[in-house]
């Protein structure tokens, strides 16, 4: 008998639970108490806003490039919702919904996308990496951080984010591999929004899935309807469980798509259709989430339009506040901050340098 | 004779070459169907297809990598690192395959590949999209680092690029892409790779600086003749490996005063070498110690901050001016 069919250890499921039509599968719906379901919808309306203010702020020259989030938004809150705030999260750069769910204050975001190196930093209490701009690159990051919790005898776990795009860079590969060798408590979210900048998903990879990607490592894949809020939380639930048990990794596909430009450098017209864009924007993640609440009684037309007025507030006083902090940030000899533990004598000589060159400008 | 933008220019540069051999190729992310996040690369895939203009998967290393062997086989890959920032991914594919492959095989097999690579600083970007960091490059034996400074020597530096029998790297200073037009013939130009232009004459000071920081030089050398009678002579290097010791030499000489400017870090930057250079050759001209006016030694910062971290032309008369104190 020269030739068999190998059984591999895993294969690779759909999972949809409240579909584009408002369809739900009651037998799968994940338990989540009604203030967490009313959080998750706040958070992702807030992103929304968010998203668009930001938008327009990035056209009046008043913040630099950003990636927007919108589209996203329930694959993002489905899924750090489903982990705890003494687990850490490793992000890329378009996490904007669930950075805002860990805690990240709107200011630091606006800092972070206005230029300032502040903008960067992590509240303290937050068990967040900041953000990663080369694709791909953090998601070893999260292994390690597994990986020790895991030597602590702690029962915490590290998720991380990344795109359809980051799963052709070589990092991901090898990340992907280290955290089965080494089984360590890592759930590894795609965000499979179906573009990396032109790229198509179809050119990224000739599988037909993201997630059956994890079997090359054998470890378990899961493709998931990125904008089912449920769905993703199901599925991140179900890993996070896998992770404090012992028993590993796992990495899940959400299939969602990218509404808005890939950065504000970015002319989406060059390379996709707007009926493209169209067909998507009707499987709003928000529209079908908002539609599952009102039939839960848990949300009226009347709320939804009083949380979007809070939002927009709390947007807009974000805002200012990032102005006032911007303004007392106004020293750059702040670059030679935060480089070592203690500034050796010549990068001293360089910062005094440049504090006389900044006097010798101003004249 | 057409008015272009530098990226104009590496278009025409690309598309002349690719017309003219069809063993010219492009490679890289979003370099085909879009025609490439910058543009320079626009109307190529329609012209020549997918085959010879191919849109990649996320994948510098493979990049690097997949250009090397068609460069072996014989075929010219002009591959893209959509930002300097970014080929570190594939900085082991340069370091231990791109720049040793001839040497390796005793000169067996070559590699006449092209990557080209926007740098800099000056577009209020994010992190990783404004360094200048081309002396990873300039330090490994083996590869030629490429820097013009404008839209004709860009065009005529990127043919002469895709003719070279070895590896070369093409650093494209975004700042200066689109900030101004310059007349470019249409019929071919080149220019030698490892020869650097006085782009300014002048006997009291030289001046040494390359890539889109060239601007702000030749601005502070007319600041220092209206303001000080000074007359510096500014030396565009153009190539930063191998280095034109010949010409720094000469005007040197002449000079006895030097000011190196470039937005790179200053240790073990560009200058360093520079200086180097000079001391070896032409120690007993100078008259005063050289002056460097480069990017501080701390991590690039975010784009708030970095018109104070790009040398302007205030610091670039400081130095000019320390230089000629002494
Ligand atoms: C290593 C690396 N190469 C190139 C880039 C430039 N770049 C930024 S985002 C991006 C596409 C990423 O696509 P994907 O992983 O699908 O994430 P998305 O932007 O869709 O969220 C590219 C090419 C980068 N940031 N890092
Ligand atoms: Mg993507």
């Amino acid at each position: 008998m020269p030739r068999k069919k190998i059984k591999l250890d895993h294969q690779i499921e759909n999972l949809s639970i409240l579909n584009e039509k408002g369809k739900l599968d009651k037998d799968l719906v994940p338990e989540i108490d009604d203030k967490t379901l009313l959080r998750m919808h706040r958070t992702m309306v807030l992103s929304r806003r968010f998203d668009e203010h930001q938008l327009r702020w990035q056209r009046q020259g008043r913040i630099g490039t950003f990636a927007p989030a919108k589209g996203q938004e329930a694959s993002q809150v489905g899924s750090i919702a489903a982990i705890e705030p003494s687990d850490w999260m490793v992000p890329s750069f378009r996490e904007t919904t669930a950075a805002i769910w860990r805690g990240t204050p709107l200011t630091g975001l606006l800092l972070y996308n206005a230029g300032y190196n502040e903008g960067g930093r992590i509240p303290d209490d937050q068990n967040d990496l900041p953000i990663a701009i080369p694709v791909a690159s953090q998601i070893s990051h999260a292994v390690g951080i597994a990986y020790a919790m895991k030597c602590r005898g702690e029962k915490h776990l590290a998720m991380t984010y990344f795109g359809d795009g980051a799963t052709s860079e070589g990092d991901f590969h090898e990340g992907l591999n280290l955290a089965q060798v080494y089984n360590t408590p890592t759930v590894f979210i795609c965000q499979n929004n179906q573009w990396a900048i032109s790229t198509p998903r179809e050119i990224q990879t000739r599988t037909k899935t993201l997630a059956q990607k994890a079997l090359a490592y054998g470890m378990p894949g899961l493709q998931v309807d990125g904008n089912d809020l449920l769905a993703v939380y199901a599925a991140t639930r179900e890993a996070a469980d896998r992770a404090r048990k012992g028993d590993g990794p796992t990495l899940i596909e959400c299939v969602t798509y990218r509404i808005e430009v890939h950065t504000t450098a970015d002319d989406p017209s060059k390379y996709r259709s707007e009926e493209e864009v169209e067909a998507w924007k009707k499987r709003d993640p928000i529209v079908r989430f908002e539609r599952y609440l009102k039939t839960k009684k848990l949300l009226s037309d009347d709320d939804i339009e009083g949380i979007d007025e809070e939002v927009i507030k709390e947007v807009k006083g974000a805002w200012k506040e990032a102005e006032d902090q911007m303004k007392q940030l106004g020293d750059p000899v702040d670059m030679f901050d935060h480089l070592y533990a203690e500034r050796p004598p010549y990068l001293e000589e360089q910062r005094q340098d440049m504090k006389q060159s900044l006097e010798a400008r101003r004249g | 004779m057409a008015e272009l933008t530098m990226i104009e220019a590496i278009n025409l540069a690309l598309r002349q070459e690719m017309e003219k051999d069809e063993s010219v190729f492009v490679l890289g992310e979003d370099v085909g169907y879009e025609g490439g996040i910058f543009r320079t690369t626009e109307n190529l895939y329609d012209q020549f297809g997918k085959e010879r203009v191919m849109d990649t998967p996320m994948a510098e290393s493979a990049i690097l990598g997949m250009s090397l062997g068609m460069a072996v086989y014989g075929l010219k890959p002009v591959c893209e690192m959509q930002f300097s920032g970014f080929s570190y991914f594939g900085f082991h594919q340069m370091e231990s395959q791109v720049a040793r492959m001839r040497w390796r095989s005793r000169g067996r097999y070559t590699v006449p590949m092209v990557c080209r690579m926007p740098y800099g600083g000056g577009v209020r970007a994010l992190e990783h999209h404004s360094e200048s960091r081309e002396v990873y490059y300039a330090h490994t034996p083996g590869l030629k680092i490429v820097i013009p400074s404008g839209p004709r020597n860009a065009r005529a530096l990127l043919v002469s690029a895709i003719r070279d029998p070895d590896p070369v790297i093409f650093f494209e200073g975004k700042s200066i892409y689109r900030s101004f037009r310059e007349e470019v013939p249409d019929e071919e130009e080149t220019l030698p790779i490892g020869e650097s232009q006085v782009v300014r004459e002048g006997g009291d000071l030289t001046m040494i600086t390359y890539g889109a920081l060239t601007h702000r030089a030749l601005e502070a050398a007319e600041t220092l003749s209206e303001e000080d009678g000074i007359e510096a002579e500014v030396i565009d290097l153009l190539t930063i490996s191998p280095l034109d010791d010949r010409k720094l030499s000469e005007s040197v000489r002449k000079t006895g005063r030097v000011v190196i400017v470039h937005e790179a870090h200053r240790s073990f930057g560009p200058g360093a070498e520079i200086i180097a250079r000079i001391n070896e050759k032409s120690f007993f001209y100078l008259e005063a110690p050289i002056q460097r006016v480069t990017g501080y030694d701390v991590i690039t910062p975010y784009f708030a901050r970095e018109q104070d971290y790009i040398p302007d032309t205030s610091r670039i008369l400081q130095g000019a001016r320390q230089a000629l104190s002494a």
